[in-house]
C-alpha cells in the first residue's frame, strides 16, 4: 500500500530541515576539530609551565611582525566569506564567487608568508626534536617549543589547505549556478569551516608569537 | 503464540531489491551499511579471538609452551588492539545502531547517507593499515602504547597507530550522523520523551565519540611523529614528559569504555522490555543515567594512573569520580530488574544474554569500585585482577549485549529465525565459559600474578589451566553460533514480521524491512514498549 507522495518521501522532508541538519552536522564536526587541536594546546600549556624562560627566548626567533600581517589577512578573509554568505542569500552568484576568490587570495597570501617563515627556520636550524640545531637556547625546552610550533602551525596549515579547496569548490558551484537564494547550504557550512580555521589561528598567534 | 505476528510483510526488501555486488559496495542504505559493519566486526572478533586462544594456550604451562616471549608480547598487543578498536568500539553502534536507529525514529535513512558509506571505507582502510602492521612485524607495546617504550620499540608500531587514527574518523562520522539524525529526522509523534532507550544510549555514545576520539587520534599521531621524526614531545631526553602521554591517552580511552558499554546497555533495555512484555521501569532515569555516565566518564581517566606519580589528592578525586559511575550503572540495573519484576517473562535466548549481562556487569562493576580505591589499587595495579575486572565489565558486557542484539534483531535483519535450542546451548556455554575464564584471573591477580607476563610460578598453574579451559568453552560457543546462524540464513524458517511480539518501534517495518524502511509514512501514537495498549498487527 505505497502512497503516491508525502512530505516524508523526501529524505529530509523540507529544505529548512535539510539546512538545519547540515548546520548541526557541521557544528558537531567543528567541535571535534577543536578537540583535535586540544592536545597541542594542552602540551603547550604543560611545557610552557616547565620551561617559561626558554619559551620567551624561543619566541623571539619568530617573525611576530609578519604574523600580525597574517592575522590581519585571515580576519579580513573571514569578512569576505561572511559577505559571500550574505550575497548568496540574495541570489547574487557572481558577486559571491568574487568575494570568495578574494578570501582565497588572502588565504594563499597567508600560506605564502608561512612557507617563507618555515624556510627561514630551516636555514637557522630551529627545527623540532632531533633536527634541532639552535645553539643559543637549551635543547630541553627549545626543541619542545619548536616541536609545538611546527605541530600547531603545520596542523593549521593543513586545515588552511582543506579550507582553500572547499572555497574553490564553492566558487565553482556559485559560478555554475548551483547555489541560489533558496539553496545555499554548502556556502553557509563551508563558510563556517573557514571561520573555524581562522579562530584556531587567533589562538595560535598570541601563544607562539606574543610570549613575554 | 505471538500476538502481533503474521502482519503483512513487504515483498521487496532491502536485501532483494538489488543484488549486484556494486549495489552493496556503493549503497547508501543504512541497513546495508549496518550489515556490512556487522560482517566486518565479526571478522575482527574472530581475529581477536584467535589471538586470545594463542595467549591462553601459551599460559597453560609456567614456562614456554608454544610461542617465544617476543611472539607472546605481540599476541597480547594484537589481541587488545583488535578487540578494542576493530571490534568493541564499532560493534554495536556501527552495526546494529546503523541498522535500527533510523527505523526506530521512523526515518528513511540517517542524515548523511554518503558520509555513512564513507565511514565503512574509512574503517576498512584503517583496519587494513592495522593488519598490514600486524603482518609486517606486529607490535609488542600493549594496546595502550605507553611512551617511551612505544617510541623506541623495534616492532611496527607506526602503521598500527596510523590505522587506529584512521578508524577514529569512522567513529566520529557515525557519532555525528546519529546525533544529527536524532535531531532532524524524527517522524510525526516521535517526541523526545518517546525516543527508544537504545537511541538515547546511542546518542550519549555519539557525544563521547565526537568529543573524545579526536583527542586519541592526535595523541597517537604524536607518538607516530615521535617515532618517525623524533619530535621528542614525550621523550625525557629532550625535556618531554612521558606521563603527559598517559593523560592524553586515557582522556579518550577511559570514555571509550563507555563508547563500548552504553550502546550495550541500550540493547539490554530494549530486550528486557520485549521479553518481559512491559514498558521500561523508570524511562527518564535510564535516559538520564546514560548522560550521567557519559559526563562522569570524562573526569575519571586518572584512575588508570594511581601509580604514575600523580598527586595523592588528584588520585583521590579521580577515585571518587570513578565510583560515581557505579551509581549511574546501579540505577540502570535496578530499573532492568524492576522491569522484569511482575512482567510476563518469556525466557528466549536474548533474555538469557541479558541475565548474563547483568551478572557480569554487577561483578565487574563492584570490582571496579574496589579498584577505584587508591589503597587497594596499588596492590592490584597491573595484575590479572585488573585484566579480569575490565574483561568482566567491558568485554563481558559488550559480548553479552552484542549476542543479545544479534539474536533479537536476526529476524529483523535477515527475515530468518535461528534455531532456539542450539542457540540456548551456545548461550549457556558462553556465559558459563566466560565466568570460568575470568573468575580464576581475579584470584591470580590477587595472588600477585602480573599481567602481560610470559612465565609464572608453578603453584599458579591450576588457575591458569582453569582459565584456558573456560576460553575453550567460549571458542566452542562462538563456533556453534557461527554454524547455526549461517545455517539459518539459508535453511532457517522464514520469520514473521514481529516474531517476538515486541512493541519496540523498529518492528513497525517489515522483517526484513523494505528498501526505504516503510511503505508509507510512519506515525507514532503510543509510548515505546507500551504493552497496555492493545494494537492490531501492523507494519507500514
Amino acid at each position: 500500500m505505497p502512497t503516491e507522495t508525502s512530505p516524508w518521501e523526501e529524505h529530509f522532508g523540507s529544505r529548512e530541515n535539510q539546512s538545519k541538519a547540515a548546520q548541526l552536522g557541521m557544528w558537531l564536526f567543528l567541535g571535534s576539530e577543536v578537540l583535535l587541536f586540544t592536545n597541542l594546546f594542552v602540551g603547550y600549556g604543560v611545557y610552557r609551565y616547565y620551561y617559561p624562560e626558554v619559551f620567551v627566548e624561543a619566541s623571539k626567533h619568530l617573525a611576530a611582525g609578519w604574523a600580525t600581517v597574517q592575522t590581519l589577512l585571515l580576519v579580513t578573509s573571514s569578512l569576505f566569506v561572511a559577505l559571500a554568505v550574505h550575497y548568496i542569500r540574495q541570489g547574487r552568484q557572481f558577486l559571491t564567487a568574487l568575494v570568495l576568490l578574494v578570501a582565497m587570495g588572502m588565504g594563499v597570501g597567508f600560506l605564502g608568508i608561512k612557507g617563507w617563515e618555515y624556510w627561514k627556520h630551516w636555514t637557522e636550524g630551529a627545527l623540532p626534536g632531533e633536527y634541532y640545531r639552535l645553539e643559543d637556547l637549551p635543547v630541553q625546552g627549545g626543541s619542545l617549543f619548536f616541536t609545538l610550533y611546527f605541530l600547531l602551525t603545520g596542523l593549521h596549515a593543513v586545515h588552511m589547505l582543506v579550507a582553500l579547496g572547499l572555497l574553490g569548490w564553492l566558487v565553482w558551484g556559485a559560478v555554475s549556478g548551483k547555489y541560489t537564494a533558496e539553496y545555499h547550504i554548502p556556502v553557509e557550512v563551508g563558510g563556517l569551516y573557514w571561520h573555524l580555521v581562522d579562530v584556531f589561528w587567533l589562538f595560535i598567534y598570541p601563544l607562539l608569537y606574543l610570549v613575554e | 503464540m505471538n500476538p502481533s505476528a503474521g502482519s503483512s510483510q513487504p515483498d521487496i526488501t532491502y536485501l532483494n531489491h538489488e543484488t549486484t555486488v556494486s549495489s552493496w559496495l556503493l549503497t547508501r542504505d543504512h541497513k546495508r551499511i549496518g550489515v556490512m559493519f556487522l560482517v566486518l566486526v565479526i571478522l575482527a572478533l574472530l581475529l581477536g579471538g584467535v589471538f586470545a586462544m594463542v595467549l591462553r594456550i601459551e599460559l597453560l604451562t609456567p614456562g614456554p609452551t608454544i610461542i617465544s616471549a617476543m611472539t607472546y608480547n605481540r599476541m597480547f598487543t594484537l589481541h587488545g588492539v583488535t578487540m578494542v578498536w576493530l571490534f568493541m568500539i564499532p560493534a554495536i553502534p556501527s552495526a546494529f545502531g546503523n541498522f535500527v536507529l533510523p527505523i526506530m525514529l521512523g526515518a528513511k535513512d540517517v542524515a548523511f547517507p554518503r558520509l555513512n558509506l564513507a565511514s565503512v571505507y574509512i574503517y576498512v582502510a584503517g583496519a587494513g593499515l592495522t593488519l598490514f602492521g600486524m603482518l609486517w612485524s606486529g607490535a609488542d607495546t600493549g594496546w595502550t602504547f605507553y611512551t617511551p617504550y612505544s617510541t623506541t620499540s623495534p616492532t611496527a608500531v607506526a602503521p598500527i597507530l596510523l590505522g587506529v587514527f584512521v578508524i577514529g574518523f569512522s567513529t566520529i562520522i557515525t557519532g555525528l550522523n546519529f546525533i544529527t539524525t536524532v535531531h532532524t529526522l524524527r517522524a510525526p509523534g516521535m517526541h523526545w520523551s518517546r525516543i527508544p532507550l537504545f537511541v538515547w544510549a546511542l546518542y550519549g555514545t555519539s557525544i563521547i565519540q565526537v568529543v573524545a576520539t579526536p583527542v586519541l587520534g592526535m595523541v597517537l599521531l604524536l607518538v607516530c611523529f615521535e617515532r618517525v621524526f623524533g619530535v621528542g614531545l614525550f621523550d625525557p631526553a629532550r625535556g618531554g614528559d612521558p606521563v603527559l602521554f598517559q593523560h592524553m591517552f586515557w582522556f579518550y580511552s577511559h570514555p571509550a569504555v563507555y563508547i563500548m558499554v552504553l550502546p550495550a546497555m541500550g540493547v539490554i533495555t530494549e530486550v528486557v522490555c520485549a521479553f518481559s512484555r512491559k514498558n521500561i521501569f523508570g524511562y527518564k532515569m535510564i535516559a538520564a543515567s546514560t548522560f550521567g555516565i557519559a559526563f562522569v566518564g570524562f573526569f575519571s581517566w586518572g584512575h588508570h594512573m594511581f601509580v604514575s606519580g600523580q598527586s595523592t589528592f588528584g588520585s583521590g578525586v579521580f577515585g571518587v569520580l570513578s565510583m560515581l559511575v557505579a551509581i549511574f550503572t546501579a540505577i540502570k540495573i535496578f530499573n532492568w530488574v524492576a522491569t522484569m519484576y511482575g512482567g510476563s517473562i518469556d525466557l528466549k535466548v536474548p533474555l538469557l544474554y541479558v541475565l548474563g549481562f547483568i551478572f557480569l556487569l554487577m561483578f565487574g562493576g563492584m570490582t571496579g569500585v574496589a579498584v577505584a580505591t587508591t589503597s587497594l589499587d596499588v596492590h592490584w595495579h597491573d595484575t590479572y585482577f585488573i585484566v579480569a575486572h575490565f574483561h568482566y565489565i567491558m568485554v563481558g558486557a559488550v559480548l553479552m549485549a552484542f549476542l543479545a542484539a544479534l539474536h533479537y534483531w536476526w529476524p529483523k535483519m535477515f527475515g530468518r529465525v535461528y534455531p532456539e535450542r542450539w542457540s540456548f546451548l551456545a548461550a549457556s556455554t558462553i556465559i558459563f565459559g566466560f565466568i570460568v575464564t575470568f573468575l580464576p584471573q581475579f584470584l591470580l591477580g590477587n595472588l600477585g600474578m602480573p599481567r602481560r607476563y610470559y612465565q609464572y610460578p608453578a603453584e599458579l598453574q591450576w588457575l591458569n589451566v582453569l582459565s584456558t579451559a573456560g576460553a575453550s568453552l567460549l571458542a566452542f560457543g562462538f563456533s556453534l553460533i557461527a554454524v547455526y546462524l549461517l545455517w539459518s540464513l539459508r535453511y532457517g524458517e522464514a520469520s514473521a514480521a514481529n516474531p517476538w511480539g515486541s512493541k519496540g518501534y523498529e518492528w513497525h517495518s517489515g522483517s526484513p524491512p523494505a528498501p526505504h524502511n516503510f511503505t508509507e509514512a510512519p506515525r507514532f501514537e503510543r509510548e515505546v514498549h507500551d504493552y497496555t495498549v492493545p494494537e492490531a498487527p501492523r507494519a507500514y
